[in-house]
């Protein structure tokens, strides 16, 4: 098999004396779309926070193509190659649409404002918001926000697209357009890791599902296998629970 | 009536001066409220400069040296009355170094890093009122620190302080009077001449009690239309020619 593109190797964080993330270990390969799931707390969220150096870790290490991201010192080359899709968006406010899209390729990946406006174009008309490309975030409805969020990481082009419970802020009736989005997405071919709560999405999109629970990996497995044979109690309580919603 | 007879006579021979001293008046509030937020901005983006515990010590403790430099020079200002400072500062020139200062130039330095030690404070709350989620959403993307200042905090930051500033503004140009203790030739210190010459106290002090309050007024409104133009249009103009399905979609706000 070829070589991972992000590996986890022992990673550990702790916020004081309270440890979030005990021991992970895990691989993602190109293409591959990964969920992660678990209760609230479960680390799920400090985990993604962690492998795009949102929350340095204490311990062990993030390798990118085989290198580790902690010690080689090119964490701005990293992070604009690992993108990440929040919860509450987090558009800068201070930019319309186009340019929310626009400044991360011209500043840090040194494009041409024409070459940057033209990525930015294509992939908001990818996410359905061309039209939109005037209107400033507040403007937006938080679908709206959503899906801009996720051309603007896309506008980078990684080669990993993290995203952080996305549906989670949004009212019912806008959490189908932005699964739709990502759905689309994932068929494409980009790699994802995917943070949420969306049970049936997940088992929809994703090639491998990760259950989380008191900081470590508890399951890592097929979706098949994961919702129909949870091997361990605690994975069945929980997916019980998420599906009776 | 005596009192507009007496106005009429301040004006008439004290004009000039009292539109000199307003003059002066305002390049010291314009120059004070200017040099003090470049003073504010530099300050503040000091102070939120993320140092971490893993950083080398060096710099840590570099950082904490002139971060103490900053943090006296904010408290000592904003502890000690202007005119004091003004006085200080004027006499301790000439006394300690016989220095014979201009006093409209003296007068702009102090009003300058008087303000400065307040619009510290006030950028550094700006800087932290803006979410933190920005802040991610900049690393995310490769920022570096001062990217993510200069394209996408600061914007927000000064949009946010633009209120406070102009607050600032008005208070400099009624707290400028206190410069003429250095015999700064600002608006009051003019005022106190005409009134001395002509033995007139009130009508002279009324003159003047309007000039500041125009002067005041107006640039409020000045700001507040900044303001406005700083938001932005509420309406925007939808992209390409495809129809518009649903013509509710078009000119919303944000209704989430």
């Amino acid at each position: 098999m070829d070589q991972p593109i992000i590996q986890i190797k022992n990673l550990k964080k702790a916020f004081g004396t309270r440890e979030v993330l005990k021991d992970i270990n895990f691989d993602v390969h190109k293409g591959e779309v990964v969920t992660i799931i678990g209760s609230s707390g479960s680390g799920k969220s400090t985990l993604l926070r962690c492998i795009n150096l949102l929350e340095t870790p204490t311990g062990g290490s993030i390798l990118y193509h085989g290198e580790n991201i902690m010690t080689t010192g090119k964490v701005h080359q990293y992070c604009a190659k690992v993108g990440m899709v929040f919860q509450q968006f987090n558009l800068f406010n201070n930019l319309n649409v186009l340019e929310n899209c626009v400044v991360g390729q011209m500043k840090v990946l040194k494009c041409e404002r024409q070459e940057a406006e033209e990525r930015a174009k294509k992939y908001l008309d990818h996410v359905g918001m061309l039209q939109y490309i005037n209107a400033r975030p507040r403007q937006l409805s938080g679908g709206q926000k959503q899906r801009v969020a996720i051309a603007r990481a896309l506008s980078m082009e990684p080669d990993v697209l993290l995203f952080d419970e996305p549906t989670s802020a949004l009212d019912p009736e806008m959490v189908g357009e932005v699964l739709k989005v990502m759905k689309d997405l994932a068929a494409s071919g980009l790699t994802m890791m995917v943070v949420t709560h969306e049970m049936g999405f997940a088992r929809d999109i994703s090639d491998r599902i990760v259950f989380m629970a008191d900081g470590i990996i508890l399951e890592d497995s097929t979706p098949e296998e994961l919702f129909n044979n949870p091997k361990h109690e605690r994975t069945r309580a929980f997916l019980n629970r998420a599906m009776e919603k | 009536m005596e009192f507009f007879h007496w106005v009429q006579v301040i004006l008439d021979n004290y004009g000039i001066l009292l539109l000199k001293g307003t003059g002066v008046t305002v390049l010291l509030a314009l120059v004070g409220t200017g040099v003090g937020f470049v003073i504010g901005l530099l300050i503040g983006v000091y102070k939120t400069l993320p140092i971490r515990p893993e950083d080398p010590a060096v710099k840590r403790i570099l950082y904490k040296i002139f971060n103490f430099l900053l943090s006296a020079y904010i408290e000592v200002f904003r502890s000690t009355p202007m005119m004091v400072q003004a006085t200080v500062i004027f006499y301790g020139a000439a006394f300690l170094f016989s220095l014979r200062l201009d006093p409209v130039m003296a007068g702009m330095f102090i009003i300058s890093i008087n303000t400065g030690a307040y619009m510290a404070e006030i950028v550094r709350g700006g800087i932290i009122s803006v979410d933190k989620g920005q802040f991610e959403a900049t690393h995310s993307i490769g920022m570096t620190h001062f990217q993510s200042m200069l394209y996408v905090i600061l914007p927000q930051a000064i949009r946010n302080i633009l209120p406070a500033t102009g607050n600032q503004f008005i208070i400099n140009i009624k707290d400028s009077c206190v410069l003429s203790v250095i015999s700064v030739t600002e608006l009051f210190f003019q005022t106190k001449s005409a009134a001395g010459a002509t033995f007139q106290t009130f009508p002279a002090y009324f003159i003047a009690c309007v000039i500041y309050f125009v002067l005041c007024f107006s640039i409020t409104q000045l700001l507040r239309y900044l303001e406005e133009k700083m938001d932005g249009s509420d309406t925007y103009t939808i992209y390409g020619t495809e129809p518009v399905i649903n013509g509710a979609d078009t000119l919303k706000r944000g209704d989430k």
